[in-house]
């Protein structure tokens, strides 16, 4: 019988510890004293591009360059093109520790791959390492210093009370515009677009010929505003009015009254044909290029796209229409006080078991914002590279100084839009980051295209159909269940019955065990005094 | 009175009966001539899919009288290894045109009882002229393209492959669509290997994207 007792004692024991397991995830990455160059190391670099082959290019020269100066380091790389991928793949990935090591990513997508356990490692320390961190003396490559880094950029990658990530690119979003057709309809482009220059010239654009044709055009297609993204552009009318999106601490205030206003004022432009977005009718770059589109919002990173002699075209050059592009920051409601979204990939580094191997990978994360691969990226797009130490590189100035000087690396358009963004560095903001932070910017781009889709079907848009709107936006990105400080801890509330239930047998084992051990020492105890 | 009120209630159990039915499925020809942006209901047969992928599934289907391509169909991890070629769909959902490619957005479908797999049409003839829209997503094949060049998205086997072709006087692009066929099947591999000067017979799903772009799924020299 004691036998007996015994074994279900420790079996019970034994299957309640087994229910913890996996919940521990990695141990926290510390920084080995000194890089081990004796051992080999293999690392995986999950990239983006932008569907360019040159910029996949520039990543393989990196890496050739990289293994070059680490030997033993050798590094995988798997590219992608689209943001979104590159998350749900990290994402599954981490359940079954499979992560990359190296990763091109947003903040806002880290901040969910947080919700693992030591997933990602902190750079606080790494930064500042003297040997192995920014400008450390045991780096073989010069690379920049952490005051080297533009101080906006890096504060951009700090969340939850550390540093998660380098920023690697910056852009941001600009309106490209067919200034002969603005000028045909009688209007002069601005220096600073508002929001109401916008919709008035596009108004007027829709004007059509007795043969259905645009009276701007003289074609059969003509939507004058078309915006890329859609997240961008409520979030950056928003923050314009000071309107609520979301906090800090990851409450949601996207659903509001002057949401529901700007939701309006795109139902009223759909309507009379004066707008429309990416997802619902394609590129805004092909639309621009064929003089189908007179207010292009896309990207600094789009540049290479964008205008009649555009290097980078996805329409056939029967297609193209001559015309003069203009560049300017997105449309603002108060031109004196412009802002504008601070975007671009930034990069991470997983954590592993072997903290060599971690450090293999921040060797190579570091490398990315070395000059010459900060000046080579952000020369293949409107990107900004993210170091003054790069900025003020004469390269990079020799570089900027060639606008127009041909339609390829000093693509004019491309140069107009990366200046645009280093004239408005101060005018930039970011969303705030917390877990879930990615699904309310994806809820807020598809008020919009939702809007934009019931407006076309003809469906009503008024305070009723917004209302069931919001609903169905919190219950898609489950925005009620999102929120709360990363790395801080929450009221979760009272335990689940099922926890109680283990809880209390595991209670009952040790009070079990304890019971038969003192009874044993008891038994034993009274045996040696009859002794 | 007993006979009114049975007759009454007769009435209202068909009337009931009438509007819990779904609505009636169109014929091709009623898809073309609907409305951009109105509600569509099909009754068609899957011929291929793109890989699942957050609860969307893409599809490639196609009746006796026609060709439609869903794109992001509403669909169930569980549900997508169910739209094997041949499986008959009712599918509701809105038409819609992206970069010139008539699909079906928005959808949601449901599995019927029913087979059909669509056998290629030559539409070789009809590369440069106004009518090959009219086959618009059918699966279809060219015949005696002549390659003249082969380029992978990113510069590397791994992601799309774009390939151009010439036939008479025109020059065509086509891809391999990475979510329809990647890189572990076999006609990536045999489109990776393809030189310009190459002729071929090429089969696929004629996609459109600012003009016709064939989703490729088979080439062979001619």
């Amino acid at each position: 019988m004691k036998k007996a007792v015994c074994l279900m004692l420790v079996l019970t024991l034994l299957i309640s510890l087994s229910g913890c397991h996996g919940t521990r995830g990695l141990k926290a990455f510390e920084i080995p004293e000194v890089f081990d160059t004796s051992r080999a190391y293999e690392i995986t670099f999950w990239a983006k591009n932008d569907t360019n082959v040159v910029q996949a290019d520039i990543y393989r020269q990196t890496i050739r360059d990289f293994q070059a100066l680490y030997p033993n380091i050798t590094v995988n790389m798997r590219l992608y093109t689209d943001y979104s991928r590159i998350y749900n793949d990290v994402i599954t990935n981490i359940a079954t520790n499979t992560t990359p090591n190296v990763c091109i990513t947003y903040p806002d997508h880290i901040a969910t791959y947080l919700t693992g356990v030591n997933t990602v490692v902190p750079l606080d320390q790494l930064l500042v390492d003297q040997s192995y961190g920014l400008g450390g003396r045991e780096v073989r490559f010069e690379s920049p210093t952490r005051e080297e880094i533009v101080p906006q950029f890096l504060e951009e990658c700090s969340f939850a009370g550390h540093y998660y990530a380098l920023p690697f690119m910056r852009s941001t979003e600009s309106c490209y515009i067919n200034k002969t057709y603005v000028e045909k309809l009688g209007y002069e482009v601005p220096e600073v677009l508002t929001w109401d220059f916008v919709w008035e010239v596009s108004e007027a654009a829709t004007a059509k010929n007795a043969d259905g044709t645009f009276q701007v055009n003289g074609q059969k297609v003509m939507i004058p505003f078309i915006y890329k993204s859609t997240d961008n552009m409520m979030i950056q009318q928003l923050h314009q009015l000071g309107a609520g999106y979301s906090t800090g601490a990851g409450e949601v205030r996207l659903f509001n009254d002057t949401t529901k206003e700007l939701l309006y004022t795109v139902a009223e432009h759909v309507k009379s044909g004066a707008f429309s977005t990416f997802k619902i009718s394609s590129y805004p770059a092909n639309f621009l290029n064929a003089g189908q589109c007179i207010f292009a919002v896309d990207s600094t990173a789009g540049a290479t796209w964008m205008g009649s002699h555009a290097p980078l075209l996805d329409i056939s050059k029967e297609q193209l229409v001559e015309f003069e592009t203009a560049v300017r920051p997105v449309p603002q409601f108060d031109p004196a006080n412009p802002s504008m979204i601070s975007q671009g990939p930034s990069v991470c580094v997983f954590n592993k078991e072997d903290p060599q191997e971690v450090l293999a990978s921040w060797l190579f994360t570091q490398y990315l914002l070395s000059n010459d691969v900060q000046i080579a990226y952000s020369c293949t797009e409107g990107y900004v590279p993210v170091t003054t130490k790069a900025q003020q590189d004469p390269a990079y100035q020799d570089y900027l100084s060639r606008e127009g000087e041909d339609e390829e690396e000093h693509y004019s358009v491309k140069l107009q839009a990366v200046k645009l963004l280093l004239s408005h560095l101060d005018d930039t903001f970011v969303t705030p980051v917390f877990n879930g932070s990615a699904s309310v910017r994806s809820a807020s781009g598809q008020l919009i295209e939702e809007t934009v889709k019931a407006v076309r079907r003809k469906q009503p848009v008024n305070e009723q159909s917004i209302q069931e709107l919001y609903g169905k936006m919190r219950s898609l990105y489950r925005l009620d269940q999102v929120g709360g400080n990363l790395g801080e801890k929450a009221e979760l509330g009272a335990l689940p019955a099922t926890s109680v239930v283990l809880l209390a047998t595991l209670g009952l084992c040790w009070i079990g065990i304890g019971a038969y051990s003192a009874t044993e020492w008891y038994k034993k105890k009274n045996g040696q005094d009859r002794k | 009175m007993k006979k009114i009120l049975a007759f009454v209630l007769v009435l209202a159990m068909v009337l009931a009966f009438a509007g819990c039915s779904s609505s009636k499925a169109m014929s091709h020809a009623d898809f073309v001539a609907a409305e951009m942006d109105s509600q569509v209901t099909v009754e068609t047969y899957v011929q291929a899919t793109q890989s699942w992928w957050d609860n969307k599934i893409t599809v490639y289907a196609q009746s006796e009288d026609g060709a439609y391509f869903l794109y992001e169909m509403a669909c169930p991890e569980a549900d997508a290894s169910k739209l094997v070629p041949g499986t008959k769909i009712r599918v509701t959902g809105t038409k819609g045109e992206w970069a010139g490619e008539v699909e079906i957005m928005d959808a949601t479908f449901e599995i019927l009882k029913g087979s059909f797999i669509a056998e290629p049409v030559d539409v070789t003839a009809l590369l440069g002229t106004d009518e090959l829209i009219a086959h618009q997503n059918e699966k279809v094949i060219f015949k005696g393209l002549t390659v003249s060049k082969v380029e992978y998205k990113n510069g590397e086997p791994g992601d799309d492959i774009y390939v151009s072709f010439t036939y008479g006087d025109g020059t065509y692009d086509f891809c391999v669509e990475r979510y329809l066929t990647g890189p572990e099947t076999e006609v990536y591999a045999a489109v990776g290997e393809l030189q310009p000067g190459d002729v071929v017979d090429v089969e696929g799903f004629l996609y459109w994207y600012e003009g016709v772009n064939t989703h490729i799924t088979a080439v062979t020299k001619a």
